[in-house]
C-alpha cells in the first residue's frame, strides 16, 4: 500500500515530466499538503472494443475544488469522467484497466454497488435532461428511491435543493407543473438541484453549458463556484473561458492521454506543453 | 411555371388523391353499414337477447360476450406482452437471439387468425380441457393480440430518451427502479395506444373465437369463464350463413355490423385521445 504522499509524489512526477524544480510544482504546497485525493484514477486505461480510448491516466481531484476537464472533441474527456461515476459501465463491449479510487476506496471494483456509488458521485449531463414529471418530483425522484424520508421531508428537502441550485424563487408557484415547460437554463438548474437532493459528495459535470445561452451559462458558473464550498467538482468543458472561469485546476487531454494538469492559471499563462499551448491559443482543436 | 414547378404541383394532386380516395373508401364502409344497420338499432335491440329464431329481440349477448371476450384478451396479452417487451428492450443483451425473437414476434403478427383458432382448439378446448369457452376463447385472442402489444410497448419503450435513463441511474436508482419509476411511466401512452388498437383488432376477430368460444346462440349471459358466449363477429357471420328467414336476419345482420363498428371505432378514438393527451410528455 503506498502511502499518500508517495502517491502524490507519484502523481506530481509524472505531471511535471520530472523535469521541474520542486519550486515549480503545479499546485503551491499550501494547497495539496496534508489533503487526501477525493478522487484518484491510477493506471487508467479503457477500451470501445479494440480501440483505447484512454491510456494511462493518472490524476487526482481534490476535495472542495473545481476542476476542469479540456481537450478537442474525442480525446476522451467525457469518457474519463463517465467512469468516475460507472456510467460507460451501460455501454456495450467497453472495457477498464486499472483502478479508481474514491477516498482511498476502489470503486471499479465488483463489491462496490454501482447505484451506491451513483448517490456519492452525482452527475449534469450535457443536455438537461428532466424527467417527464413535475418539477417537485424531478427532485423528489432521488430521495423516493432511498425511500427513507417521509412526504414533508421530501418537500422541504426539495426546497432547499431548489434554493441551492437557485432555482427556487423561479419556481415555488408551479412546482407541480411538467418540467418540461422550464427554459433550458431552468432545466438544467434543475438538474443540479435534483442532483444536490440526494446528497453527494463529487459533482460531474459534463459540458453542463454546452447547450444554454450566455446568460443561463453565466448562471450555471456561478451555481459551480458555490457549489464547491460543498463538493468536489469536476467538469468537462469545450469552452476555454468557461474552464479559466470556474476551475481552480485544470487537465488537458489529447487523443486519450491526459498532456498537461495543473493550477488552472499556470495551464492558461504558462503551459509547459507544447500541444496544450497550441490548443489554448487555438492552434487547433 | 417552370419544369419543377409543374412536378412539384403534380406530385402534391397526386398524393392529394391518394388521400382523398381512402377518405371515399372509409366514409362509404360507414355510410353503406350505417344506412343498412340503423333501421334496425332501437333499444330493443341494444338490451334484449335474440327471440324467435333470431328473427326478433336484440344482440345484447353478443354485445355482452364480445366485450367480455375482448377485456379476458387484454388481461391475458398486456402482462404477457409488456413484460416480454420490457425484457427485450431494456434487460436481453443486444444480439443475434433478441433480433431473431423480435422477428419471430413480427411473423407470428402474420399468422392467418383462423389458424389462431385452430391452435386454440387443440390446446385450450381440448388438451387443457376448458372447453369450448369464454376462457379458451380469451386465451386465443390474447395470443393473437400479443405480437401487436409487443412491438407496439418495444417501439415505446424504445422512444423512451437515453438521457432520462442515465438521469435515474446516475441518481443511484438500479435499473429496475428505473424502469419501473422513469422508463415504463414515459412510455405507457405508446403502450397503451398498442393495447387500445389490438383491442380494436381482437373485438372484431371471428374466426379464432369460432371453434374455441362462440356459440350461435346462448340463453341469458354467461355465467362464468367456462361458459360458451354470444360474440358480435360470430353473430353476424351465423345470421348469414344459417337460420331459416335470411331476409330479416341480414338486416340483424347489419345493425349488428354497426354496432360492432361502433363499439371498434370508438376503442380506437379512445386511443386516440389517450395518445393527444400524453403527447405533451418527453417529445414535448
Amino acid at each position: 500500500m503506498h502511502s499518500a504522499l508517495h502517491e502524490r509524489g507519484t502523481a506530481n512526477f509524472l505531471l511535471n515530466g520530472g523535469g521541474l524544480k520542486p519550486g515549480h510544482a503545479l499546485f503551491g504546497e499550501a494547497e495539496t499538503s496534508g489533503i487526501e485525493p477525493k478522487i484518484s484514477a491510477r493506471g487508467v486505461n479503457f477500451y470501445y472494443g479494440s480501440k483505447r480510448a484512454l491510456k494511462d491516466i493518472n490524476m487526482d481531484f481534490s476535495p472542495r475544488l473545481v476542476t476542469a476537464i479540456i481537450g478537442p472533441s474525442g480525446c476522451g474527456k467525457s469518457t474519463f469522467i463517465r467512469l468516475l461515476n460507472r456510467m460507460n459501465e451501460l455501454v456495450p463491449g467497453t472495457r477498464l484497466e486499472g483502478e479508481i479510487l474514491l477516498d482511498g476506496l476502489d470503486i471499479v471494483a465488483p463489491v462496490c454497488d454501482a447505484a451506491e456509488l451513483r448517490k456519492r458521485v452525482g452527475m449534469v449531463f450535457q443536455k438537461p435532461n428532466p424527467f417527464p414529471k413535475s418539477i417537485l418530483e424531478n427532485v423528489a425522484y432521488g430521495l423516493e428511491i432511498n425511500g427513507s424520508l417521509d412526504r414533508r421531508a421530501i418537500e422541504e428537502k426539495v426546497e432547499d435543493s431548489l434554493k441551492k441550485a437557485a432555482l427556487w424563487d423561479e419556481v415555488k408557484d408551479r412546482l407541480r407543473e411538467s418540467a418540461l415547460g422550464l427554459s433550458g437554463g431552468q432545466q438544467q438548474r434543475l438538474c443540479i438541484a435534483r442532483c444536490l437532493a440526494v446528497e453527494p459528495e463529487v459533482i460531474l459535470f459534463d459540458e453542463p453549458c454546452a447547450s444554454l445561452d450566455p446568460i443561463s451559462t453565466a448562471k450555471i458558473e456561478e451555481l459551480i463556484l458555490k457549489l464547491k464550498k460543498t463538493y468536489t467538482i469536476v467538469i468537462v468543458t469545450h469552452n476555454m473561458q468557461q474552464a479559466a472561469r470556474v476551475s481552480d485546476r485544470t487537465a488537458f487531454f489529447l487523443m486519450g492521454e491526459l498532456i498537461e494538469y495543473g493550477a488552472t492559471g499556470m495551464i492558461f499563462k504558462a503551459p509547459r506543453d507544447r500541444r496544450t499551448e497550441d490548443y489554448i491559443t487555438g492552434r487547433f482543436g | 411555371m417552370t419544369k419543377r414547378d409543374i412536378i412539384q404541383k403534380t406530385g402534391f394532386t397526386l398524393l392529394a388523391m391518394c388521400m382523398a380516395a381512402n377518405i371515399v373508401f372509409l366514409g362509404m364502409i360507414v355510410f353503406f353499414i350505417a344506412s343498412r344497420g340503423l333501421p334496425a338499432i332501437s333499444w330493443e335491440f341494444l338490451t334484449q337477447a335474440p327471440r324467435n329464431a333470431m328473427t326478433q329481440g336484440g344482440v345484447a349477448p353478443a354485445i355482452v360476450g364480445t366485450l367480455y371476450l375482448t377485456l379476458g384478451a387484454v388481461l391475458v396479452a398486456l402482462p404477457l406482452g409488456v413484460a416480454c417487451a420490457i425484457y427485450l428492450t431494456e434487460y436481453s443483451p443486444k444480439g443475434w437471439i433478441v433480433n431473431l425473437i423480435r422477428i419471430s414476434v413480427n411473423n407470428l403478427a402474420g399468422v392467418p387468425s383462423v389458424v389462431f383458432g385452430l391452435f386454440g382448439l387443440a390446446i385450450f378446448v381440448k388438451k387443457a380441457g376448458f372447453g369450448v369457452s369464454m376462457l379458451s376463447g380469451s386465451l386465443t385472442l390474447g395470443i393473437l393480440a400479443l405480437p401487436v402489444i409487443i412491438s407496439a410497448s418495444q417501439e415505446a419503450l424504445i422512444a423512451v430518451p437515453q438521457s432520462i435513463r442515465e438521469a435515474s441511474l446516475a441518481l443511484g436508482a438500479t435499473r429496475w427502479e428505473t424502469i419501473r419509476r422513469v422508463v415504463l411511466p414515459a412510455a405507457l401512452p405508446g403502450i397503451l395506444t398498442g393495447v387500445i388498437l389490438s383491442v380494436g383488432r381482437v373485438a372484431g376477430e371471428t374466426a379464432p373465437i369460432l371453434f374455441t368460444a362462440a356459440a350461435f346462440y346462448v340463453k341469458g349471459y354467461p355465467k362464468s369463464v367456462l361458459s360458451e358466449v354470444m360474440a358480435l363477429p360470430y353473430h353476424i357471420y351465423a345470421l348469414m350463413t344459417e337460420g331459416t328467414h335470411p331476409e330479416i336476419q341480414t338486416q340483424i345482420a347489419y345493425g349488428s355490423s354497426l354496432i360492432l363498428l361502433a363499439l371498434v371505432l370508438s376503442v380506437s378514438m379512445l386511443a386516440i385521445y389517450i395518445r393527444q393527451r400524453y403527447r405533451r410528455g418527453y417529445n414535448a
